[in-house]
């Protein structure tokens, strides 16, 4: 179940023909397994790694810490909720330390985004201050460098 | 033949297309950042020996002295160079099952003994037998060498296997000089040490290194673990000839063998994808090959064909630039096989099996 996973994680276009010759399941298995891991959730979405920059699409990326003071009977997750609910938000993780939410925000323009954090964060009852960090520049995501790497020089013939 | 020529497919390299795991890489920075740059002790350094040790006995439960069963070396090739040196006189025999790494036979000549070798065969899955080493066995056979899992077969040896060949070295006093670079690198089972079997302790010279399981061929690291008086024996030809294997080389096995072990098994996990992609293909192509479960090869008959490896090899290179090794380069039973490194992406196999396709058709 797991290699299957793990095939997947790095490729979602691998068709399961290849997964199968590639596990030792047969094809009918895989197809069956990966519907299973689709409808219990364990597969949430497939998609792709782009690296904006290259199509010269002008996104502005922050980071976004909040400190965060608890309603009465709310806990975190009822806030980090509300907060995922918006599309601006790419990513929310509750974190320890200094803060207690860490917000990936993506936005059209440095406009864009500290309006966006102005009106719509900073502004809940529960947000008690915010830092944001703007995005200079991403050399790593999910895993997948968006640099250049060399490739390995090995002799073509070697004992 | 294959250097100059562009864009070749090449399934010729024994070695790991990965690059050395990048902590392993910051280790042997970060140790010359340090200044890390002088000659360690001839054995090895102390933290490495005692890396060594932990490993072999978290995995196999073989117990073997930091301090005088473990010398480090420059790769693996110079450990088995200098276990036949310390062991062999001159019209010693020593007993070599072939196919096998090309390396043995040189260096047991340039030992001043004489190699005797066995045929592996494909009826038997290239697994040496008991009985095959007694047939081999004179009043001047000294040593046998093992070497599994094989290169350049993929074979492995079963427990029961290398217990056979225990009893046969028992019964003629012999000492076995085995070579587990691959030990990591074994699929759908578990590798067997052979010293671990009841009584080898004592009469092996057990070899291996980071190469293959760490990927770091070119920063060669090896290692001899025996008897202490056959490893002083050792020690003695390597701090004269030798000195001593790179530092930052053993700084960097060190990182690689206290914090490398997911990373390695992800490579394991990524070859036996590999593995079976590609020997699947192979027979599919009536190219027959029994299921290799160690190393990174395969070794398929090109007895269907009607060409010998030779010709075939070069001639695959010539018309769809894919290289091979024709099999007898590692020993006469070699001939009519050829060895292929899967130890390349899933792309380049793909490819290369998609250009065997046009060339057999």
């Amino acid at each position: 179940m797991n290699e299957i996973l793990e095939i997947i994680e790095q490729d979602p276009k691998k068709d399961p023909s290849e997964i199968a010759l590639l596990t030792g399941y047969s094809e009918k298995e895989v197809q069956t397994r990966i519907k299973e891991l689709e409808d219990s959730g364990i597969i949430r979405k497939y998609k792709a790694v782009i690296d904006w920059d290259r199509v010269g699409e002008e996104y502005v990326y922050a980071i976004i810490e909040l400190k965060i003071t608890l309603g009465d009977r709310s806990g975190y997750d009822t806030i980090a909720h509300r907060i995922a609910s918006f599309n601006e938000v790419r990513s929310i993780r509750l974190i320890s330390g200094d803060h207690d939410l860490s917000l990936t925000v993506r936005g059209k323009s440095m406009k864009d985004v500290a309006f966006f954090v102005a009106e719509k964060i900073a502004s809940l009852d529960q947000v008690q201050n915010t830092v944001t960090h703007f995005v200079l520049k991403t050399y790593k995501e999910d895993g997948v460098p968006l640099f250049e790497q060399e490739k390995s020089k090995r002799l073509a013939i070697s004992p | 033949m294959v250097i100059g020529m562009d864009d070749v497919i090449s399934l010729g390299v024994g070695e790991p297309d990965f690059v050395t795991p990048w902590h392993i890489r910051e280790a042997c920075i970060y140790s010359l950042e340090k200044g890390h740059t002088s000659y360690t002790s001839n054995s090895g350094l102390i933290e490495l020996r005692e890396a060594i040790s932990d490993s072999f006995h978290n995995d196999y439960g073989v117990g073997y002295n930091p301090e005088d069963q473990i010398l480090v070396t420059t790769g693996v090739s110079e450990a088995a160079d200098l276990a036949l040196r310390a062991l062999v006189n001159p019209g010693d025999e020593v007993i070599l099952h072939e196919p096998c790494y090309v390396s043995y036979k040189p260096s047991i000549i340039l030992s001043g003994g004489t190699p005797v070798p066995v045929s592996t065969t494909r009826d038997n899955e290239f697994r040496v037998t008991g009985e095959q080493i007694e047939a081999a066995i004179t009043d001047r056979t000294k040593a046998i060498i093992l070497s599994y899992p094989n290169n350049p077969t993929g074979a492995v040896m079963q427990k029961q296997d290398l217990e056979e060949v225990a009893d046969v070295v028992v019964e003629h006093d012999l000492l076995v000089i085995s070579d587990e670079v691959y030990d990591k690198l074994t699929y759908n089972g578990k590798h067997t040490c052979f010293s671990s079997l009841n009584g080898m302790e004592d009469r092996t010279i057990l070899l291996n290194g980071l190469s293959k399981s760490h990927a770091m061929t070119g920063l060669r690291v090896g290692y001899a673990m025996g008897p202490p008086g056959l490893i002083s024996a050792m020690l003695l030809i390597h701090q004269y000839t030798m000195l001593c294997a790179p530092i930052t080389a053993q700084m960097g096995a060190i990182e690689a063998l206290r914090n490398g072990e997911a990373e390695m098994q992800a490579m394991v996990r990524e070859y036996n994808r590999r593995r079976r992609l590609f020997v699947t293909g192979l027979n599919r192509l009536g190219l027959d090959c029994f299921e290799p479960r160690g190393a990174f090869y395969a070794f398929p008959s090109v007895e269907s064909t009607g060409m010998t490896s030779s010709q075939f090899a070069e001639e695959l290179l010539h018309q769809q630039k894919v290289a091979v090794v024709p099999g007898e380069v590692f020993g006469q039973s070699g001939d009519g096989f050829l060895r292929c490194s899967y130890a390349s992406s899933l792309d380049e196999l793909k490819t290369a099996l998609e250009k065997i396709e046009e060339f057999l058709s």
